[in-house]
């Protein structure tokens, strides 16, 4: 697959990730995630108590297709901060373990960070809807 | 549909002097915890870009559906 010269879907996802500080592209929405590698993520920013944007890569296939191509990342979730890739649920999880992400969010470092509960506790952010500019 | 040992192996030969234990209850969603000396200097993105690199485009996520990794330097 090689780049569009012209793709606005990709420049909107460039520009969701660059304008937001925490974004998640995920599975679902933080209030009803559709797959737990994805809850798990919400639970962990919630847990920090970060407001973050979300986009629910479902209602678009191509948003999926176009995301991994952009961040080199082959799995949902992702979770991006000031514009980098943070990682998926697995390395969010070992950082939130390890009071890391607490850092890498700017939010108060908490003495240790609790166990995730299996399923993620309801978002406190309203989910981003990225403009659908698509036909 | 890959078994644990062929995914296994493939992060193995994949990464040079990697050790990989994986594990599957049903070879569809697995468990990986690869050690490799190659990851130093890397942050845990780069890492797990480098193991999701041996997969074919399309696999993590198809046939392997998910692919719960951990990294590690030593």
């Amino acid at each position: 697959m090689t780049d569009q010269p012209d793709n606005p879907l990709r420049e909107t996802l460039a520009d969701a990730i660059s304008s937001n500080e925490v974004i998640l592209f995920m599975k679902g929405t933080p209030e009803q995630p559709m797959c737990g590698f994805s809850a798990r993520v919400c639970a962990a920013l919630t847990a920090t108590e970060t407001q973050f944007a979300a986009v629910d890569v479902l209602a678009d296939p191509r948003i999926r297709q176009e995301l991994s191509s952009l961040s080199n990342w082959p799995t949902i979730p992702q979770l991006f901060v000031h514009g980098e890739l943070v990682g998926g649920a697995d390395i969010v999880g070992q950082m939130y373990e390890s009071g890391e992400l607490a850092a890498v969010l700017g939010a108060p470092a908490t003495s240790a960070a609790e166990p995730l509960p299996e399923s993620a506790a309801p978002g406190s952010a309203p989910p981003l809807q990225i403009e659908n500019r698509l036909s | 549909m890959p078994t644990v040992t062929e995914v296994k192996q493939r992060i193995e030969t994949g990464i040079p002097g990697a050790q990989a234990e994986v594990s599957s209850d049903d070879e569809v969603h697995f468990t990986a915890r690869v050690v490799a000396s190659n990851f130093a200097g890397l942050s845990l993105v780069e890492q797990h870009r480098i193991v999701y690199s041996i997969f074919d485009e399309g696999e993590l996520g198809g046939s392997i559906h998910a692919l719960a990794l951990t990294t590690e330097t030593q």
